[in-house]
């Protein structure tokens, strides 16, 4: 996927140290206008330190960054007009009201007043926010300070969008509002990387990479990456999740456990040999277990089966 | 540069200031409450120095001599010694600084040879003291001598004139009374200024960094110069409410002379605002907390503008190294200045030296502070 013609963002080989750790360890890939691309890791994994890169609020100690055909190392602020980026520590003024906030972010990036208006009014209708206007920032819930944030950084139309994990500690109802603004944006062909602890979200984006240490370990579609998860997925729905986790563990063939909301999932090597045996195990350790079928692995799974694999091998 | 951009820092940071009452109550209270602590805490008067006399002749010019410092408000009486043991002795434990003595003589050789000697023995631990008390006590036998001068040209039936012959009184000028207020206070003003406009800048970048909103803000196109311009303007404009406020008690609560033109104190005082400001601004952009950029910017403007400004310690007394570098203090040039404008009534013509330094030390600050800041996490 690496250098094609056209990409809104080009990564190549970008690195950046903290003293002895590398926060961000030879990072490749590239984004097409249009395309939702997602960076996926757990805590400490480099995601926010490559987000800073991105947005030439920091410089990196390797590698190229590519924004539109410019080279943001060696022109950092003559991409800043064309991204907008936010941060994962919430960047508004809380003592300035929602209107405020809009206005200050429209001046900065000098868009002419009929556009942002038009622009902040119907972002403000589409995440239902036009009666808040008047509120202080800071008297905002979680949710709605996110979405104000994405609402100030398009005034000015971005053909990039940097968002850091965006919908952490954000409302069902207001991520949703959120991910419908990213698709219409995606319309438009607007270019997006996004960091998320969310792993269900991590399905919604086009394309992932996953973060380990500052590495990329994958990089595919969700589903791509889904073909790549070894063995199957066993959905074991019980009572005493931890028990049957115990006994899972203890089995021939088990690769992994996680629990999750509906029960446990068993990452076993063969689904059909397996589930008899595991059914068996748990009647004869006296585990309650309604019933056990083979699912679809979510990207949770996959994440944690591939950071398993990969930490073996 | 974007005046757009500049509007709008500034209007952000206005309504910032605006919404929080509590630091615009200090940035307007606090000059307030330094100008009346230092206006009545500084006092350099040296007033009341107590005095011994010993008198050997007791004659009538003897105790019309006498009589006059008594008079002096520069010297309290203390004692009358009766010999030099106890006159010694009283200099000896401090109960006195000054002991004039008139010797047995004195009233003779005035009327045989016209002149008369007076001993005086001054305490010289504080050598500052002393020298005044020597001077003052000079300016007493000074107007004792003048009038005796005249005395004697009316005895001898001479022209009868209003004028004294010859006037060796010591005249004071711009500031006759040898009130140390006079220029003690636009000193004070000079130093309130470079404290609270420091203090005004020095919170503004670090307090961006500490609420997180500094990563947002150096990922758009905002640049260096637009930014510090917005942010400075709203504090130039508190910063002269200040100067307002302290350059009008000066006047009118601590009566100091104005004899100057609004318009060359205004002037100068914009100019030492704008360095002022800039130290802070610099100050913030350095030290990214507000608590240390608060205490260094105090630092930075409190201790060279007490020690070097010349504010309270003449500079022409200081050992020459040091008096060096006073010419890198730039409360050196505004108080030379104030002090003028208050008492002289200079005008721009004739402080065209002390403004030019202060506007040469406002570009220098302008430029270093706006080069100062990265827009960079780094
Ligand atoms: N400014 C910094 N100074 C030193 N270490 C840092 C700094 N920023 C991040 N790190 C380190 O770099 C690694 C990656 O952090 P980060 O990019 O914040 O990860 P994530 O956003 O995925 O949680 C972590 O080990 C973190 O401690
Ligand atoms: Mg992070």
């Amino acid at each position: 996927m690496n250098g094609s013609a056209g990409a809104a963002v080009e990564v190549d080989g970008l690195t950046k140290r903290f003293g002895t750790i590398t926060a961000v360890d030879d990072l490749s890939f590239s984004v097409q206008p249009g395309e939702i691309f997602g960076l996926v890791g757990p805590d400490g994994a480099g995601k926010t330190t490559a987000m800073r890169m991105f947005a030439s609020v920091m410089r990196p100690d390797a590698g190229s960054i590519v924004i539109d055909g410019i080279d943001v190392l060696a022109h950092p602020e003559k991409t800043k007009r064309h991204v907008s980026y936010m941060p994962q520590r919430f960047g508004l003024y809380e003592d300035l009201t929602v209107e405020e906030n809009i206005r200050f972010y429209a001046d900065l990036f000098e868009v002419p007043r009929k556009l942002w208006e038009a622009r902040a009014q119907s972002m403000l209708v589409a995440s239902d926010m036009t009666q808040f206007r008047q509120r202080l920032a800071g008297q905002l819930s979680g949710g709605m300070k996110q979405k104000l944030g994405l609402t100030c950084s398009l005034v000015h139309t971005p053909r990039v969008l940097l968002l850091d994990e965006p919908t952490t500690g954000v409302d069902p109802l207001s991520r949703r509002e959120f991910w419908q603004i990213l698709y219409s944006l995606r319309a438009e062909g607007v270019a997006m990387l996004i960091s998320t602890a969310y792993l269900d979200e991590a399905e919604r984006c086009d394309r992932l990479a996953l973060l380990n240490r500052g590495t990329m370990m994958y990089c595919d579609t969700p589903a791509g990456l889904k073909s790549r998860m070894p063995g199957a997925m066993l959905e074991v729905a019980s009572p005493e999740p931890r028990k049957v986790r115990e006994v899972a563990l203890a089995l021939e063939g088990v690769q992994g456990v996680l629990l999750v909301g509906s029960g446990v999932h068993v990452n076993v090597d063969d689904g059909g040999r397996r589930s008899p045996q595991l059914a068996q195990a748990l009647a004869g350790a006296g585990v309650q277990a309604t019933h056990i079928e083979e699912v679809a692995p979510t990207i949770e799974d996959l994440f944690v089966a591939l950071l398993e694999q990969n930490s073996e091998a | 540069m974007k005046l757009r951009r500049v509007k709008a820092i500034a209007v952000k940071e206005s309504l910032q200031i605006v919404r929080d009452p509590r630091s615009l109550m200090i940035a307007l209270l606090i000059p307030l409450m330094q100008m009346f602590m230092l206006g009545y805490g500084i006092n350099l008067d040296i007033k009341h120095i107590p005095l011994c006399t010993y008198d050997r002749e007791m004659s009538q010019q003897s105790l019309g001599l006498l009589k006059r410092f008594e008079a002096s408000r520069y010297f309290t009486l203390r004692k009358t010694a009766q010999d030099y043991a106890e006159l010694t002795r009283d200099i000896d434990d401090s109960s006195c600084t000054i002991a004039i003595v008139i010797p047995a003589g004195f009233s003779q050789g005035l009327n045989d040879a016209g002149t008369g000697t007076v001993q005086a023995l001054i305490d010289g631990t504080d050598s500052n003291t002393a020298n005044i008390a020597a001077n003052y006590a000079r300016a007493v036998i000074s107007g004792f001598s003048g009038d005796l001068q005249l005395q004697a040209i009316q005895r001898r039936g001479g022209t009868v004139q209003t004028l004294t012959p010859v006037d060796v009184q010591a005249r004071v000028w711009f500031n006759e009374n040898l009130e140390s207020r006079n220029y003690i206070i636009p000193g004070i003003v000079a130093l309130v200024m470079a404290i609270v406009g420091a203090q005004l800048t020095s919170l503004t970048i670090a307090r961006e960094w500490e609420r997180g909103t500094m990563e947002l803000l150096v990922s758009t196109p905002v640049k260096p110069l637009e930014l510090m311009l917005g942010k400075l303007l709203p504090y130039f404009a508190i910063g002269m409410l200040d100067a307002a406020i302290c350059l009008a008690l000066a006047v009118f609560w601590f009566d100091v002379p104005f004899r100057g033109t609004l318009a060359t104190l205004l002037f100068t005082t914009s100019l030492f605002l704008i360095v002022v400001l800039c130290i802070g601004y610099y100050v913030s952009v350095s030290i990214r907390s507000q608590v240390g950029a608060s205490q260094v910017a105090l630092l930075l403007t409190m201790l060279p503008t007490i020690l070097l400004s010349g504010f309270a310690f003449p500079i022409d007394q200081m050992p020459v190294f040091v008096q060096g570098i006073t010419y890198l203090v730039s409360g050196r040039y505004y108080v030379t200045i104030l002090k003028s404008v208050f008492l002289k009534g200079a005008g721009a013509v004739e402080l065209a030296v002390p403004i030019l330094c202060l506007a040469l030390y406002a570009v220098a600050l302008v430029v270093l502070a706006a080069r100062s800041f990265r827009k960079t996490l780094d």
